[in-house]
């Protein structure tokens, strides 16, 4: 029995841990963002667009890829079931209104926490390891400010961007669904998704992607900095980082469509 | 900074560090003069190496305190430490270069991101604190492409570019050649007489330490147990230190008896 508590005790602590070093950091890295910066105290600018590239640019073939696909799929279930109502027009409105809400955010926040909060962690667990981190602190430089500051920025810039490119890859795929089953023109199935989206769907993915970023880069730096004990810590910590950030995200996401859902 | 100021250079006064649960340091005391080469020797997990990253606070103690130039380094907000930290250097272990630049531009970071030098003036510097440590014509290679001799004077190299006052080692020969380890400690016998640095080496190499030191502490299981000058050290009769010196191994197994009880107990 006191097995049995001590157990929930050490695991419960263990969460807590994690939840506050998550929180550290996260305070840490607002600071050095959004107000050292203003004390004089620069930012890496060089370094932010170079992750950018790695976060943002390289990742827009899979994402849109992976969009497409998504988007295509959602217009043959959606059409399996609208048809036998006669209403294959509305396939547009639910692969529009779907994929802003919800799939174009979620996808791409799955594609880069593979992508990007892997490679964070395995970033900063590798020069944890061979004492990079700390050569960094000798010599009176923040690891945040060096490390988790430009992957943030870029992480915050390339999420919106990667997720309006899934909305329209998305979208893009519904779209020739219409096209060759549904005998729409391109601009009769454009127009159609148009009346069916307001501002507010993508507003409100956008938002999400927003948090999803964060997420991703606090998860994925996090995991890095607590590397332990050589390159099997650091495949740990690679693979915990993306376990973990991909829960995260899918809470995070049930949290705010429900959110949105009630403050409609 | 630039007052003079009278004292030791480096103070610890009854540190004592936890890993956990496991006691690292056991209430050290010791004090470095400024412009002197203290060397910290002890076997494997005596802690010296934990007493060294103190001294940089890349750990902080459970209690007792350090002080650099009666600075208080345990208590010292970041800010105000991370001027401090300019004139420290350090060349870690594996000489923690950072793999993702050259070498040129690992020895000249400090100089780029803490000063406001030009840019051809951090050229021309970083060009001679290479010279200084005998890497000259590898600037544009990166740190994989070097030997581990290599790493280590680029490494040091990199600790020197902001004109150090203290320079701390952290086991410079491990895993060199008995050469090449000879190399780094006639490297930094040089720094030493060219630049009034205080220099404090952890090291298991007793010959190395011989070499280079003007001071010795001798640490066993996070105790200090003898600190004297190197004649002093060879003619203390205290017996780890005499253990230690003429490479005596540990008595295993004192006990028959008691080796029997630790097999059939469990310790859970």
């Amino acid at each position: 029995m006191t097995g049995v508590l001590a157990f929930i005790g050490r695991q419960t602590l263990g969460l807590l841990r994690y939840a506050s070093g998550l929180y550290d950091l996260t305070a840490k890295t607002a600071y050095w963002t959004f107000v050292a910066p203003f004390k004089g105290r620069g930012l890496k600018w060089g370094s932010a667009v170079h992750q950018m590239v790695l976060a943002g640019f390289n990742a827009l073939p899979i994402v849109s890829l992976i969009s497409f696909s998504v988007g295509l799929v959602l217009a043959f279930q959606g059409a399996y079931q609208l048809e036998k109502f006669g209403a294959g027009y509305f396939v547009a409105a639910l692969v529009g209104v779907s994929m802003t809400r919800e799939l174009g955010p979620l996808i791409t926040a799955i594609v880069v926490a593979g992508r990007s909060g892997s490679s964070f962690a395995a970033e900063i667990g590798t020069m944890k390891v061979s004492e990079e981190i700390d050569a960094l602190e000798a010599m009176g430089l923040n690891s945040v400010k060096y490390l988790v500051v430009p992957k943030y920025l870029a992480m915050l810039l390339m999420m919106p961007c990667l997720t309006l490119i899934s909305d329209l890859s998305g979208i893009l795929g519904g779209t020739v669904f219409g096209i060759y089953q549904l005998d729409q023109t391109f601009s009769m199935y454009v127009m159609a998704t148009r009346d069916a989206l307001v501002m507010r769907d993508i507003s409100t993915g956008l938002v999400k992607s927003l948090v999803f970023g964060v997420i991703i880069t606090k998860v994925g730096c996090y995991e890095g900095f607590a590397v332990s004990g050589g390159a099997e810590g650091v495949g740990r910590s690679t693979t915990s980082s993306v376990v973990v950030s991909i829960f995260l995200v899918i809470l995070a996401d049930l949290l705010f469509t429900a959110l949105f859902y009630y403050t409609n | 900074m630039a007052h003079e100021f009278d004292g030791p250079m480096i103070r610890v006064v009854d540190l004592v560090t936890h890993y956990g649960e496991r006691r690292i340091l056991n209430h050290v005391n010791l004090e470095i003069q400024a412009g002197e080469t203290m060397v910290i020797l002890g076997g494997s997990g005596t802690g010296k190496s934990t007493l060294l990253r103190h001294m940089i606070r890349l750990e902080r103690p459970t209690s007792g305190h350090i002080y650099l130039k009666n600075h208080d380094v345990c208590c010292m907000p970041e800010e105000r430490f991370n001027l401090l930290r300019r004139k420290i250097g350090m060349l870690f272990q594996s000489a923690a270069l950072f793999n993702s630049m050259t070498i040129e531009d690992n020895v000249a970071l400090p100089l780029r991101e803490l000063t406001q030098l030009e840019e051809s003036t951090i050229r021309i510097m970083t060009r001679i604190k290479l010279d200084l440590v005998g890497l000259s014509g590898v600037e544009k290679y990166m740190p994989s492409e070097l030997s581990g001799g290599m790493k280590k004077r680029a490494g040091l190299a990199r600790a020197l570019a902001m004109d150090p006052e203290i320079l701390l080692f952290d086991e410079p020969s491990a895993g060199l050649d008995p050469i090449t380890a000879a190399g780094i400690d006639s490297l930094i016998l040089k720094l030493k007489q060219a630049f009034r640095i205080t220099v404090v080496v952890v090291t298991h190499e007793m010959s190395s330490a011989f070499t280079i030191a003007d001071r010795i502490t001798v640490m066993h299981n996070g105790e200090v147990i003898a600190v004297g000058t190197p004649a002093e050290i060879r003619a203390s009769d205290h017996p780890h230190v005499r253990q230690f010196l003429t490479r005596t191994p540990d008595d295993e197994r004192k006990d028959a008896q008691a080796y029997l009880r630790s097999l059939t107990q469990s310790n859970y």
